[in-house]
């Protein structure tokens, strides 16, 4: 295989593998608690944290992690009033988007013209250019968001499926909404590295839900959400790498797509009302 | 704990198909719930308060009175979610929320998502499970004596509440009435010596009324299960009743139906007539019974639901 | 981009600074483009606040994004792109039921792939068009210069047709939106209607993705609306503070954008944003002093 001898496609491969767990597993959760809104809504401060960091003269990485993470523990803080109400999540982060749309303005005539892309690539990615320092960092945070994932994973099925029963028997309900909601934040940083912020959303949603189309074990759906995630991820980057006119983002996109069309067409059952609508 | 009865435990009783024992002298149990002059706070509003209320081992009790009196309050205090603003309540001999898996809870129904794509064994064993920490291994079952022992605990609830047949479909696709039997099988998959049941007839069609309060009074006489549920109405459960609390503004009071249910109680809880007339087939009708103060704005602090 | 380092600076005055800014004929244009657009916005995003079809709103005005890149690509001009796509999306989303509302996980992961693999188609069309790199931010984020008097026509005569259609449609639509099972029992159309106005909606997303760029569209809809029904909750009223604000914010957003080097669209969400919470910091204060008023009156009873 002669993409092995690139170092970019290298790179790319580790630290999108690593991305792609990590969205799989947490996407499987986002799409049980329905909370796809809220990722759609982080992809927004995303884009926000990252040219804030850049305008300032920070590592785009630090803007994103503290953007994202910051933006999750204010929901969490917020409660559920904040999950009933989406049009003020809908206005907040369409402000937040005003203010990226600022940062960009503000780093792009600051610094020199060269930096004319950089709005383009946080907005869709550029996983063909990361450095292997980058790659072995996105691919150990990936790491920690997925052990921590499978570590809170049994009570907080318990907590999305039933939380009032959850609640009489002391799991920390509360607790748990948060931490998930931090580390969907972290989740969305790291997949904005990857296929860039705009597109995230698909990463997190597309595998979760072809999974739980395909079983209804849960535990089975998790492990399926994440193996979907990187093959998908593998598959995309490949096609992105022997076809040059495709971005690889868009053929990440394309296979996750794809894929979930499939697993909607192939459950096609009593209940595949969401199938007839997709064909 | 020591003083209950290993033999008419729920479990046992199921494991080894062992008929319920005749009524006969038992040895004394600790009362499942004991509440002495407790009381009860949502935010500035005092919902009811000297409330005396035993509950004995194996009693099947109901708690009635109109909306928004403080019904599912009185189980979320018992839960040890909402702790009591006086007097002492005791559960299982122990204070709120120190008992644990021995308290199995049925709350105030939701239904599941249509397109929930979860089975409901799933559901059933989070009942058993859902509080630890990371994911289940995946070991055959063959390999893992816990494993097997989960798999047949599970096996065994969705059968004495009459579900296998749907229990392996998404929970999201069973009825009403399918879905809250696999939910008391959830409350009941640790073996509790005390339900609490919040409206768990509610949402339900006539029929699906009378076989889940036959399901939840067999339960009680059969495993010696203590059961205190909240109810809209009595009629449903009147059969299988040992006591009912009837909770107005303000106080409560306790006894067997025959004692609360009448005119002259309940007038005089009420502070204003109200009467009770048994239909020619012994259902219990009460006319002019007053709802709670129209205190809107503070029903949301209750989670919704009374 | 910075007109102001060619003109005199802000006067205060706001009558010599307004026509000082139309002294430039695109100004002219972008001010009508911007009204027009505005009026449009308001309006059909104060149906998609009532109707909680938020998700439905922001996936329509995303679509404008790759209608515009693929318009360019084919060599065609941007317009096209963005009502074919918008008035396309429309009616795939009415095919998707109950799709508006955020709905159940699985329906907002469907709705969530949809949008992110529009994007990326976009993103395909911008990238196989190479040397187009640069105008993706003015697509994506908005530019009010060199709005040309034809489409300032184009736009008011869609904003005209839209909102005309929408007047012949308006009360059973209320109705509608508020009940929709008393509606079906009355005997309104409630599905056709739901269609129509998702067309609509997509008409308008078309038109102020041209002058707030696709990702800001979102803002323009839901802000002034969302605005306004926190300040009344009387519907003609609401709906003309809607536009009221919406003109409002589009005015000042292109007078700042005009006098500083930074995008219209950062502006247009900022002042709306402002207004929104401003609106929300009334009510929630008239309400506590509402409380207040009739607690006390109850002590003294």
């Amino acid at each position: 295989m002669s993409a092995f001898t690139h170092p970019y496609f290298v790179h790319a491969l580790l630290a999108g593998t690593a991305i792609a767990l990590a969205a799989g597993l947490v996407g499987y959760f986002l799409v049980l608690r329905a909370q796809v809104f809220t990722g759609d809504a982080l992809s927004h401060v995303a884009f926000t944290g990252a040219l804030a960091a850049l305008a300032l003269g920070y590592d785009l990485r630090l803007g994103l992690f503290a953007a994202t993470v910051l933006f999750a523990v204010v929901l969490g803080a917020l409660g559920r009033r904040s999950r009933a109400d989406d049009v003020a999540i809908g206005s907040l982060f369409s402000w937040i988007l005003g203010l990226g749309v600022f940062f960009l303005t503000l780093y792009t005539t600051s610094r020199n013209a060269a930096n004319g892309t950089a709005g383009v690539n946080v907005l869709f990615g550029s996983i063909f250019g990361l450095s292997s320092g980058q790659a072995e960092l996105a691919a150990v945070v990936a790491g920690v968001i997925c052990l921590t994932v499978l570590a809170v994973a049994r009570p907080l099925l318990f907590a999305s499926v039933d939380e009032a029963v959850a609640t009489a028997r002391r799991v920390p309900v509360r607790l748990l909404g948060l931490a998930f909601l931090i580390l969907v934040g972290a989740c969305a940083a790291e997949a904005t590295q990857a296929v860039g912020s705009l597109l995230l959303l698909g990463l997190l949603a597309a595998p979760a839900g072809a999974a739980q189309r395909l079983t209804d074990r849960p535990y089975h759906a998790l492990a399926l959400s994440a193996g979907l995630a990187v093959a998908e991820m593998w598959a995309g980057l490949a096609l992105s790498y022997y076809v040059p006119q495709l971005p690889p983002s868009f053929a990440i996109m394309a296979v996750a797509t794809a894929v979930y069309a499939a697993a909607l067409v192939a459950t096609r059952g009593p209940h595949a009302r969401l199938g007839l609508a997709e064909a | 704990m020591s003083t209950v009865n290993p033999a008419t435990r729920l479990g046992d009783l199921v494991r080894h198909r062992v008929p319920a024992q005749p009524a006969g002298p038992q040895p004394p149990r600790s009362p499942a719930v004991s509440l002495r002059g407790a009381g009860v706070r949502v935010g500035s509003r005092t919902l009811w308060s000297g409330v005396d209320l035993e509950v004995g081992a194996g009693e099947f009790v109901a708690v009635l009175g109109p909306n928004g009196v403080g019904k599912s309050t009185l189980i979320k205090m018992l839960l040890g979610i909402l702790p009591p603003a006086a007097g002492e309540v005791r559960v299982l001999g122990e204070a709120p929320g120190r008992a644990g898996h021995r308290v199995g809870y049925l709350p105030q129904r939701r239904n599941f998502d249509a397109s929930l794509r979860i089975r409901g064994t799933d559901i059933v064993r989070l009942g058993l499970d859902g509080d630890r920490w990371g994911v289940p291994l995946p070991v055959p079952a063959r390999f893992s004596a816990r494993r097997r022992e989960a798999r047949d605990r599970i096996a065994e609830v969705v059968e004495l509440v009459g579900a296998s047949a749907y229990a392996h479909r998404p929970i999201g696709e069973c009825s009403g009435g399918e879905q809250q039997r696999l939910l008391i099988a959830q409350a009941l998959v640790r073996d509790p010596e005390l339900l609490l049941l919040d409206e768990p007839l509610d949402s339900l069609d006539l029929s699906h009324q009378g076989a889940v309060a036959a399901l939840i009074g067999r339960i009680c006489r059969e495993a010696g299960v203590s059961v205190v549920m909240v109810a809209h109405d009595v009629n449903p459960i009147l059969a299988w009743l040992d006591r009912v609390v009837y909770i107005a503004e303000g106080g409560a009071v306790a006894g067997s139906p025959q004692d609360v249910i009448t005119t002259q109680t309940l007038s005089r809880l009420y502070g204003v007539p109200v009467e009770v007339l048994r239909t020619s087939d012994g259902r219990l009708v009460v006319v002019g019974q007053p709802e709670a103060p129209a205190l809107h704005t503070d029903r949301h602090v209750e989670g919704g639901g009374t | 981009m910075n007109w102001a380092e060619t003109s005199a600076g802000w006067s205060w005055n706001p009558l010599t600074d307004l026509q000082q800014i139309w002294a430039f004929p695109f100004m002219v244009n972008a001010f009508r483009a911007g009204t027009v657009v505005a009026v449009l916005a308001a309006v059909m995003g104060w149906f998609m606040v009532l109707r909680r079809q938020s998700f439905a709103g922001h996936t329509l005005s995303v679509v404008s994004f790759p209608g515009a890149a693929c318009a360019t690509l084919l060599g065609i001009s941007a317009g096209f792109g963005y009502f074919a796509f918008c008035i396309g999306g429309a009616l795939v989303i009415a095919a998707i039921p109950r799709v508006g509302q955020g709905g159940s996980g699985q329906e907002s992961a469907l709705t969530g792939t949809v949008q992110a693999f529009l994007l990326a188609c976009g993103f395909l069309f911008v990238a196989l068009y190479k040397g187009f790199l640069g105008g993706v931010n003015s697509l994506l984020f908005g530019s009010f210069l060199g709005i040309t008097t034809t489409q300032v026509t184009v736009l008011t005569i869609v904003a005209a047709v839209a909102l005309g259609v929408l007047a012949v449609i308006g009360r059973p639509l209320l109705f509608a939106s508020v009940d929709e099972n008393v509606a079906f029992g009355r005997g309104v159309p409630v599905r056709a209607l739901s269609v129509t106005f998702l067309v609509l909606l997509g008409a308008a997303t078309a038109e102020a993705s041209q002058i707030t760029g696709t990702l800001l569209v979102f803002a323009l809809l839901v802000m002034p609306a969302a605005a306004a029904q926190q300040l009344t909750a009387r519907p003609a009223a609401s709906l003309a503070l809607s536009v009221l604000i919406a003109v409002a914010v589009t005015w000042t957003g292109l007078i700042a954008a005009y006098y500083s080097p930074y995008p219209i669209g950062f502006y247009v969400t900022t002042f709306a944003f402002a207004v929104y919470v401003l609106a929300r910091a009334a009510r929630t204060l008239s309400t506590a002093v509402g409380r207040h008023r009739v607690v006390g009156g109850g002590a003294v009873a």
